[in-house]
């Protein structure tokens, strides 16, 4: 079980790495620079609605935009950070009474132990 | 798979507002009744949330030279159904509409159909079959937590072609042009969140194993074995 976890980390890390290599290069835009790459999917989406329906107009804007692409990473980094702190509690209580409960179990069993 | 606000016509938001909305209050109900019975499982619940929140925070590149999320609610779907991923997806898709402009409040509606709606149930319905069928546990919870991140993606791909279809090629061409974007991408990040999700439930598993005994999805194997 231990090793079949490992696998899996080492296997979601490289899916996650291996693209920074393998992805074709970005497509050049329109005025000929290289595009940029690894921007958002949802970015992609916005510009090809563009391309379909060129009289589009957004019709309603966001009410706080992020001051900068910093602040954007602060946010969300801190929805991960949060979500991995609940994670890591979970994890710690569990482990640890796992842990208790088999210390309990053996004290149970050994008859010299019974005292307390 | 966020729809930037105001990028659906208004009739779009509307109706899938509307679709949503009923889905919100089912998942309220479906998470109060199974807090108010099994009190023990709010550990539980709040892992399957936490989750969501870390893989929604989480942009991987991709094979196609872009950049996408996971989503985390698979696991939620099959711990506690899939309407109880409903409220939790509305929190995400709330705070990254509120504070990042990520998403939009406009687009809510469409946004929590293809994350908390669709993907849950999709994610939901697989773990269902596959255990009916015998397969593995490992096995059932990849192919549902990865395919139910895909299930979201595509959902997204045809709510844009449906609201932008291609003038030439109308609404498949469009769906094609959509797909390519979001749902290409979105393959090596399922499989990703289909891996980590096996991770999580092998620690439930081991940890966890008396909690799990009481939860909809779980019991069913409990009582044929």
């Amino acid at each position: 079980m231990k090793k079949q976890n490992w696998l899996l980390i080492v296997a979601v890390i490289l899916l996650s790495a291996l693209p920074l290599w393998f992805a074709p290069p970005p497509a050049p835009g329109p005025d000929g620079q290289p595009g940029q790459a690894f921007g958002g999917a949802d970015e992609q989406a916005q510009q090809a609605i563009g391309q379909l329906a060129p009289g589009y107009q957004p019709w309603f804007a966001p009410l706080i935009e992020p001051a900068s692409s910093e602040i954007a990473s602060l946010l969300f980094a801190l929805q991960a950070a949060f979500g991995a702190g609940v994670i890591g509690y979970w994890l710690g209580c569990a482990v640890t009474r796992d842990r208790l409960r088999r210390q309990a179990g053996e004290q149970a069993t050994t008859p010299e132990d019974t005292a307390c | 798979m966020h729809i930037m606000e105001g990028f659906l016509p208004v009739e779009h938001a509307l109706g899938w507002s509307i679709a949503a909305a009923p889905f919100v209050a089912l998942g309220l109900r479906s998470v109060r009744r199974q807090l108010n019975e099994h009190p023990e499982q709010r550990m539980l619940l709040g892992v399957a949330a936490a989750f969501s929140f870390v893989l929604s925070a989480l942009k991987l590149p991709s094979v196609t030279g872009s950049c996408s999320h996971p989503t985390g609610v698979g696991l939620g779907a099959l711990l506690f159904g899939p309407l109880a991923m409903v409220p939790v997806g509305l929190v995400v898709l709330l705070f990254q509409a509120l504070l990042l402009a990520h998403g939009g409040l406009t687009t809510l509606g469409a946004n929590l159909f293809s994350l908390a709606i669709v993907g849950p149930l999709v994610a939901a319905g697989l773990f269902r079959a596959g255990r009916r069928l015998g397969l593995p546990l490992a096995v059932c919870v990849f192919a549902a937590a990865s395919l139910g991140d895909l299930a979201t993606y595509l959902t997204t791909s045809l709510q844009l072609a449906w609201a932008f279809p291609d003038p030439a090629g109308g609404f498949v061409a469009a769906l094609l042009k959509f797909g390519g974007i979001f749902a290409i991408t979105q393959i090596p990040l399922a499989i990703s969140e289909g891996l980590l999700t096996v991770l999580v439930v092998n620690a439930l598993t081991r940890f966890n194993a008396d909690e799990l005994r009481h939860l909809p999805l779980f019991a069913k194997r409990g009582a044929q074995a």
